[in-house]
Order: structure tokens, then C-alpha cells, then sequence
């Protein structure tokens, strides 16, 4: 299972590092001079009070936003400018903070569509439906199923995403993520708005992801235990700044983080 | 094996062998996996449940030993039953959804040093009772996934242990004669398998069947019904449930029809309609649930539709079941019939996925008339039966075109039945136990001195049709201090036919009047108050809300005017009545994983609402503690109203059919 471009990375390695990077908008800066890498293989958590620059920085890693200063290295290859569909042919898929499905289709549909780039046959055989085109795509349905089976979501392969329980239309994105193949998957607050019990399906799905298909994972959350209990690496941000990086014992006994999220008089 | 060897065969393993050779070709297994359906022939299954018998003898199982079998209707777990049987050794199924501390008091009872289990779900689960299990050695298991970096000393992947059989079988031609020499070995006086009950009546007590009954009882039963290899079951019901064992695995066994396992338990129902069985059981409350689901759908359905659909359910009611009986109906009436059948029947129950079905049990509850009626008007043979884990199953069953919603049906042939004094049934069944595993005691409790074993109902036997008629538990059958007669289950019953409500616990018993406890159904009343604008925030909320009540209030008042017309009944109108505040449920020892309420345990936790009932009290509170999937525990604090309600005079009808 490897992106097409760019060399391939051996786990514990840096897969990504971004450097130095500055960006703001008009005058507001979202975020200052960070800098931090996430190495393959590793549950990477981004975590930092409300208006801290995570999501910025999120957008940032697939080329959504561009940043004014500093760059960004994926697989070695150092990029100023990147846009999200060249993110996503490099092996960059991700989810969002309001899930962002297609309605209107069925959970499987939606899963199919992760696997889009993947597909090499011409518009001419996918038009028939028939010969190579049928193949891959029995190929791919395969793949798909055994995403639909990874996240317990059988019961639902034929239901309108629409029409789903949000905890649901949640694990019907991170399929289609998952779908892509990615070597990088970026979670942006995989758990909000669920329950107890919804949580732990999700985070035992992020830490299976992890470990069944390899795939390294970083993700925003805000649930402190979950970070903690997932996550292999913590980075804080705070202001749109670096306060701290590290183990997630660590990062727990940082005064700045402890600092940011409690509040301290100025 | 010569035909006539076949014949004989005593024990399961036996029967996998002749199967193999007759029905060799046919479908014995399917699963759905991947979006697929994968069928396994009958030869094929033996092959498979050889190289796991071996397989498992090489890591120790001997015969005797006992293996717990945990996780959902999957074709590697019933093999992990068939294999071990091979071996002589002795399958313990223990109920998938059972928390941990049930699942270690079954685990440690049973003895198993062995554990065939579905997933990591399981594993993690066992892990965590490990040291109330000390005799556990080794565990198997079916989903690989999240198990990858497991210590597997002690746990093996079932693929892996099959496939380390077939290469012995493979290489070394001795292993297979020795294996023939294991199977030929297997007594049909042996333990066959230990059922644990679900226990309404406190911890559940293991349930030794031998070989030998359990295959006869299920030779009268697929003899009765006339089943055949080409039949198919779909096998969602509990794998540790005796209903499962008995109807899925011994049946088919016997009979040689096919056994589906869907893709997991949500999917159930879709799976259903793909498999189109011709077998089919359904406990009352599922069929309940169908119904719900359907009426809810009719309810959002357009005006056109809604208006077809109840026409000709109303045809339904007036001619179906007497067509189905083979009575006599005017022509219009079968044209009318007809008619319906091609716009709603047909499509209905091509939906619902009982298209095939040729015959349909239903048994474990007494089941509402209206609901028993719904099914077999729009063309279903549903019947019931009335049986028990200790019987393996059958004790009486309802004839083709002699069925009645308030009886279970004839001694079934073979089985000997009789009323003790105090009407309590007894019986003698060929399927009969063994006895209780380890409870000499319990065993001898139950068993009367001339061999008859009690089965703690109360019921008689009907002069008119000659079948047999259960009231209630032998024990709940109460009177009210004026001494009117109290049944709770008929009465609970008569509540939980309406779709709003779920479950009831009616008191009584030595008390003033009667006054019930009831639980919503969250799926029809959420419906509801979203058609009708009434905002909530939780099931609690919904559940204490003022219009819920009114609506309530409305059946309850329907349930004392039908309890008015029968002067038997009349004495026990209901005089108040309460929303439970939070759902009945198993994980909290509330109702049973069968989903029977526990009457005893419900009257201790709830003890400040009963109070409440009877002492005239508009409104109590209380908080009760909940147990969570994972098994962590929380608190629930609620008020709950109570509902004054206005009984009916007495006022029988009169000839009104059943």
C-alpha cells in the first residue's frame, strides 16, 4: 500500500515536518513560527484551546492554506505551496470538523469515492461499465468491503449518509479517508459531539487504523483523555504558537499547557 | 458408513459424517462476509470441522473437557461447537452480550480450560475475569483484527488451528483413520453440550444434554414439520440460547438444511430478506418489533398508500387467517384477499424477508392476540410451540390448521405431559437433560419421584381444543387482597401490544389494586413526538413528559376496559400507572439476555416507585444504578409521576372470538 510519488519512508522516520511556518490572515495571525514533524507510523495529536491554530495548521499540512512563511517537507520533499488534490494524489487524506460527506449517497458510494484516484481505467471502459473498468472496479468494491467490515458499518452500506446518526456519518468519513489508502490521515476532531460509547468506538477505529493498515494519523481533539490514551506524540498550540511538544506524560506536566488550558491572570 | 449406519447415528459428529455423504453437494453453511455470501457444502464443513478437531486436539482438548463457545451466529463458531464434539469433548455457548462478570461465572462453573471466542471484544473481556477462570489455558479466536500484538501463548487464531489440522491430515494418512476411530468413539450417552439459562430465576444453571435426546427430539420435530435439506434457516437468535442450538444446529443437522449466518447482528434484517428462509422462529418481541417498525414506516408512508395499507389489513383481519385455516370463505372475501395479497401482503412480507417462509414458530412469551393475528392474516404460518432448555425444546406445538393465539398447541408426539395439583406442568420429553451441571441438588428440585421434570409454568389443558394453555409463571400467579385472581403477564401483555409501549411490570400480588410500571419504546414514541413537535432532550425527558403521559394514559384506560369485559379480570383494572424513567435492561440484571423481566429483582431496585404506587403519592424519586457496555457504572436520578387512572364497571360482552 503505497502512495504513487515520492520515496517511500521507513516507519519512525519523518514523514512530514513542518518548519518555521508562519500564516495569518489580514492581520489576525492563525499561526506563528511552528514547527514540529510527525514521523510514520505515529498517532500525532494537535491539541490547544479553542482558537489555538489547530485547524489552520491542519489545512495547512494538505495545501488548503497556504502559508507565508516557512515549508513544509512530506516524504523528503520540501513544498512552499501544495493544493489539496496534490496533497491527496501524495498520499495526504483527511476528515473534517463538520463532517463533510456526499449526502445524497449511499455510506458505500460515499467509500467508493475515497478510491477515485486510484482509478487507472479510461473514461471510455468506466463509461461501459465492462472489460478493465469492471475488473478494478470489483477490485476496488473489495477494498471498499473490507473498510465497510474494519468499521462495523455493514448495516448501513445501502443508507443515505443524510439519513444517518451523526456518530455514523463520522465513521462512514473516516471510511472514505481510509479508502484513499493515505499514507498520512488527518483527523480533524475525529470524537466531538460524540458519547462515552461512541468515543471508544471511534478511538479503538483511529488506533486500529494505526496498527492494522499503518497508516500514520494525526489528529485534533479536544477530549484530553482521549489524546492521551491515543496519541504516541503531543504537540500544543496555543495563540496560534508552539507551547509544547512531546509524550503525552510529558506534555500533562507542562505548566504552559497546563497554563493555557486552565487560564493564568496576565 | 453404510445408509443404514447412518441411521443410527447417536451423536452430532456422526450426523456431520453421514451428512457429508448424502447431502454431500447441498449448502450446509452461508455467511455473508465481505458483502458476499459464502456457502459451505456439506463436505465441505466436514472437512473444515476435521482439520479443526485435529487442530484442537493438538493443543490439548481431550474428551470430556469442556470449551466455552462465545461470540454471534458465525460459521467458525458452530464448527468450534461441531470439532469439539468430534473430540468427545463438550461445547459450553455462553451468550455474546453477557458483561464480564456473567461470562467468569459461566467460564469458572463450566470448568473450560479451553475458550472459542469471536473477536477481540471477547478476548478483552475474558482477560479481564482471568483470574476468577484459573483453569482457562487457552483461548481461540475468529476476527484477527486489534489481536496482532497480543501475547499469543495462550491465544490462538482459529484459521491457524485449522489450517495446522489439515496439514496433518495433509501428510500424515494415520491422523485421519485415528480421527475416524475419535468420531466412531463419540456415545449418544455422553454429554453433548452444556446450555447455561438465562436464568429469570436467579444464576443460571448449566443444562446437560446428551447426544443421543437431543437427536431424537429433533427427529420428531423436522418429522413434524416435514423440514428437509432443502429448507434454510437464518440463524440470528443467541448461539448460547437453546432456540439456536435446538432449531439452527440440531434441526439442521438432522435434516440437513441450511444454516445462514448474517453478516452481523444489525444487519439481520436485510440479511433476511437476501436469504429468504423457509424456517423460521421469531420470539414475540422481535415479531413485535417488526411490526412496529412497519406501522411507523405506514405512518410517514403518503395518504394514498396509508389509506391501501390499512384497507386491506382490515380485509386481512376478516378473512386471512380463516383462509390460511382452510375455513370457508365467501368468493368475494378470497377475491378481496387476493387483491390485497398482490398490493400489500406480498410486497409486506417481501420486505420483511418471509416471502418462503413455510413454517414459523414463535414461543418464549405469551404473544398478544392482535400481533399473533396481524402475521397469520396477512398469510404467514406462524404457530406456536411452548417448550424449555430443560426439554431441549419441544413439548407442544400447534398442528398446520389448528391454531389458536391463546394456546400452545398439542403434546407434541413423544412427550408426556401432565398438571400437577397445584397446576403446575410437568413433563417427560424424549430431548429430555441429563441434569444440571455440578447441581445435584438443583437437579433433584426439579424432578418429581416418578422421573417427571416440573417446568415452573402454570397452565391447562383446553377442554375445546385439547391443547395446552400456559397462564403464567406457576409463582406469579397472585391475588389481590379481596382475592380477585391476578395474572400479570396477561395483563402485562395486553399493555405491551401497543406499539408506544415497551415493557410493563404489573404488582398486585397481595396487595389493594393493581398498578404497573411501564417502559416507552423509544423507536415508536420518538416518532411521535417528532410529528407532533414535542421537544426532548433524553429518553428520561421524553419518557416524564406530560403528553407522553396523556397518551399513556389513553391505552392504559383501553387495557382496563378490555380487562372490564371478562368478570374474571375485571377485579384486576389497573388503578395507576408509571413511566420508568430509564429502559429495562440486561446489562443491569433488569430483564434477561432473553429479554423476560426479572419481576423480583425489578420489585427490590425499585422499591421508593411501588411505595410510591401504593400510598397515594402524585410523584417519587428515585436513582438507580446503570451499568454501561464496557462495564462501568453510573447513577441515574429521576421524579417520576404517577398517573391516577378510573377503572370500568364490569361489563361483559358477550360471544366475542377470541
Amino acid at each position: 500500500m503505497r502512495a504513487p510519488g515520492g520515496p517511500d519512508v521507513a516507519v519512525g522516520d519523518v514523514l512530514l515536518a513542518v518548519e518555521n511556518v508562519s500564516l495569518s490572515f489580514g492581520g489576525v495571525k492563525a499561526v506563528s513560527d511552528v514547527s514540529f514533524d510527525i514521523r510514520k507510523g505515529e498517532i500525532r495529536a494537535i491539541i490547544g484551546p479553542n482558537g489555538a491554530g489547530k485547524t489552520s495548521m491542519l489545512n495547512v499540512i494538505n495545501g488548503f492554506y497556504h502559508p507565508q512563511q516557512g515549508r513544509i517537507t512530506f516524504k523528503g520533499e520540501a513544498r512552499a505551496r501544495m493544493r489539496p488534490h496534490e496533497a491527496a494524489s501524495g498520499g495526504i487524506a483527511r476528515t473534517f470538523q463538520n463532517v463533510a460527506l456526499f449526502r445524497g449517497m449511499t455510506a458505500l458510494d460515499n467509500i467508493m469515492a475515497g478510491r477515485t484516484l486510484r482509478m487507472h481505467s479510461n473514461f471510455f471502459w468506466q463509461l461501459l461499465r465492462y472489460g478493465p473498468a469492471m475488473r478494478e472496479e470489483v477490485e476496488h468494491r473489495r477494498r471498499v468491503e473490507e473498510i465497510i467490515d474494519f468499521l462495523k458499518i455493514q448495516e448501513i452500506r445501502r443508507v443515505p449518509v443524510g439519513r444517518l446518526p451523526y456518530g455514523l456519518q463520522k465513521r462512514v468519513e473516516l471510511g472514505r479517508a481510509l479508502a484513499m489508502e493515505p499514507e498520512l490521515l488527518l483527523l480533524d476532531e475525529p470524537m466531538a459531539g460524540m458519547n462515552l460509547e461512541e468515543k471508544e468506538d471511534m478511538s479503538r477505529f483511529v488506533l486500529d487504523a494505526n496498527d492494522h493498515y499503518g497508516t500514520t494519523i494525526a489528529l485534533i481533539e479536544h477530549d484530553m483523555g482521549v489524546v492521551m490514551d491515543l496519541s504516541d506524540r503531543v504537540v500544543v498550540l496555543d495563540h496560534g504558537i508552539k507551547i509544547a511538544d512531546g509524550t503525552p506524560a510529558e506534555v500533562k506536566g507542562n505548566q504552559a499547557v497546563i497554563d493555557a488550558y486552565l487560564g493564568v491572570a496576565h | 458408513m453404510a445408509p443404514n449406519a447412518a441411521a443410527r447415528a447417536d451423536t452430532f459428529p456422526k450426523l456431520l459424517v453421514r451428512n457429508a455423504q448424502v447431502f454431500g453437494t447441498r449448502p450446509a453453511m452461508r455467511h455473508k462476509d465481505l458483502g458476499i455470501w459464502q456457502t459451505w457444502t456439506w463436505a465441505e464443513g466436514l472437512d473444515v470441522v476435521r482439520a479443526y478437531a485435529v487442530g484442537l486436539h493438538r493443543l490439548g482438548l481431550r474428551r470430556g473437557e469442556t470449551i466455552a463457545i462465545v461470540g454471534a451466529n458465525r460459521p467458525r463458531l458452530y464448527w468450534s461447537v461441531m470439532a469439539s464434539q468430534m473430540l468427545g469433548a463438550i461445547p459450553v455457548p455462553v451468550y455474546a452480550d453477557a458483561v464480564a462478570d456473567e461470562l467468569a461465572y459461566v467460564l469458572a462453573h463450566a470448568d473450560v480450560r479451553f475458550a472459542a471466542v469471536e473477536d477481540q471484544e471477547q478476548v478483552d473481556k475474558i482477560q479481564s475475569v482471568l483470574e476468577r477462570v484459573p483453569k482457562l489455558e487457552l483461548m481461540l479466536y475468529d476476527e484477527k483484527r486489534g489481536l496482532r500484538d497480543y501475547d499469543h501463548s495462550r491465544l490462538h487464531s482459529m484459521d491457524d488451528v485449522i489450517d495446522e489440522g489439515r496439514k496433518a491430515l495433509a501428510s500424515d494418512p494415520s491422523v485421519g483413520v485415528w480421527l475416524d476411530g475419535e468420531i466412531a468413539a463419540t456415545k449418544g450417552s455422553d454429554p453433548s453440550i452444556i446450555l447455561y439459562t438465562s436464568g429469570t430465576t436467579g444464576a443460571s444453571k448449566g443444562v446437560l444434554l446428551t447426544g443421543e435426546r437431543s437427536i431424537k427430539a429433533a427427529s420428531d420435530t423436522v418429522a413434524f414439520d416435514k423440514l428437509t435439506e432443502h429448507d434454510v434457516s437464518l440463524a440470528y437468535l443467541p448461539l448460547a440460547w437453546v432456540g439456536d442450538h435446538y432449531l439452527n444446529y440440531a434441526q439442521g443437522l438432522v435434516s440437513g438444511f441450511c444454516t445462514a449466518c448474517p453478516e452481523n447482528s444489525d444487519t439481520a434484517m436485510a440479511d433476511l430478506r437476501e436469504i429468504g428462509p423457509s424456517f423460521y422462529f421469531a420470539p414475540p418481541r422481535t415479531l413485535e418489533l417488526l411490526l412496529t417498525r412497519v406501522m411507523i414506516r405506514m405512518e410517514d408512508a403518503g395518504l394514498l398508500k396509508r389509506k391501501m395499507f390499512h384497507y386491506f389489513i382490515g380485509v386481512a383481519r376478516k378473512y386471512g387467517e380463516r383462509i390460511l385455516n382452510g375455513e370457508h370463505v365467501s368468493l368475494g372475501g378470497r377475491l378481496l384477499y387476493w387483491l390485497g395479497d398482490l398490493l400489500v401482503y406480498g410486497p409486506l412480507k417481501n420486505v420483511l424477508g418471509l416471502s418462503r417462509v413455510r413454517v414459523a414458530y414463535t414461543a418464549g412469551e405469551a404473544i398478544g392476540p392482535d400481533l399473533f393475528a396481524f402475521y397469520r392474516s396477512i398469510g404467514l404460518n406462524l404457530k406456536q410451540l411452548y417448550g424449555q432448555t430443560e426439554a431441549f425444546l419441544y413439548l407442544t406445538a400447534q398442528p398446520d390448521g389448528e391454531i389458536y393465539s391463546d394456546t400452545v398447541g398439542r403434546t407434541f408426539p413423544n412427550v408426556d405431559i401432565r398438571i400437577a395439583e397445584n397446576g403446575e406442568v410437568l413433563f417427560k420429553s424424549p430431548g429430555m437433560f441429563a441434569g444440571y451441571f455440578k447441581d445435584e441438588a438443583k437437579t433433584a428440585e426439579v424432578m418429581t419421584p416418578d422421573g417427571y421434570v416440573k417446568t415452573g409454568d402454570a397452565g391447562y389443558f383446553d377442554e375445546k381444543t385439547g391443547h395446552l394453555k400456559i397462564i403464567d409463571r406457576a409463582k406469579d400467579v397472585g391475588r389481590l387482597n379481596d382475592g380477585t385472581l391476578f395474572p400479570p403477564k396477561y395483563i402485562e401483555n395486553k399493555l405491551k401490544f401497543y406499539p408506544n409501549i415497551r415493557e410493563v411490570v404489573a404488582y398486585g400480588d397481595k396487595c389493594d389494586f393493581v398498578a404497573v410500571m411501564l417502559n416507552i419504546d423509544l423507536t415508536a414514541v420518538s416518532s411521535w413526538a417528532e410529528r407532533n413537535n414535542v421537544v426532548y432532550g433524553s429518553y428520561q425527558e421524553l419518557a416524564g413528559h406530560p403528553l407522553v403521559y396523556d397518551m399513556l394514559e389513553k391505552h392504559v384506560a383501553e387495557v382496563n376496559r378490555s380487562l372490564a369485559a371478562d368478570k374474571m379480570t375485571a377485579g384486576a383494572q389497573i388503578k395507576r400507572f408509571l413511566i420508568l424513567h430509564k429502559e429495562l435492561d440486561p446489562d443491569d440484571g433488569e430483564i434477561t439476555r432473553t429479554l423476560k423481566v426479572r419481576r423480583g429483582f425489578i420489585e427490590e431496585r425499585y422499591a421508593p416507585l411501588i411505595k410510591a404506587l401504593y400510598d397515594g403519592s402524585k410523584e417519587a424519586d428515585i436513582s438507580t444504578q446503570v451499568t454501561f457496555e464496557d462495564g462501568r457504572k453510573g447513577i441515574i436520578s429521576a421524579r417520576v409521576t404517577i398517573r391516577d387512572m378510573k377503572t370500568e364497571p364490569v361489563t361483559p360482552t358477550m360471544g366475542k372470538a377470541a
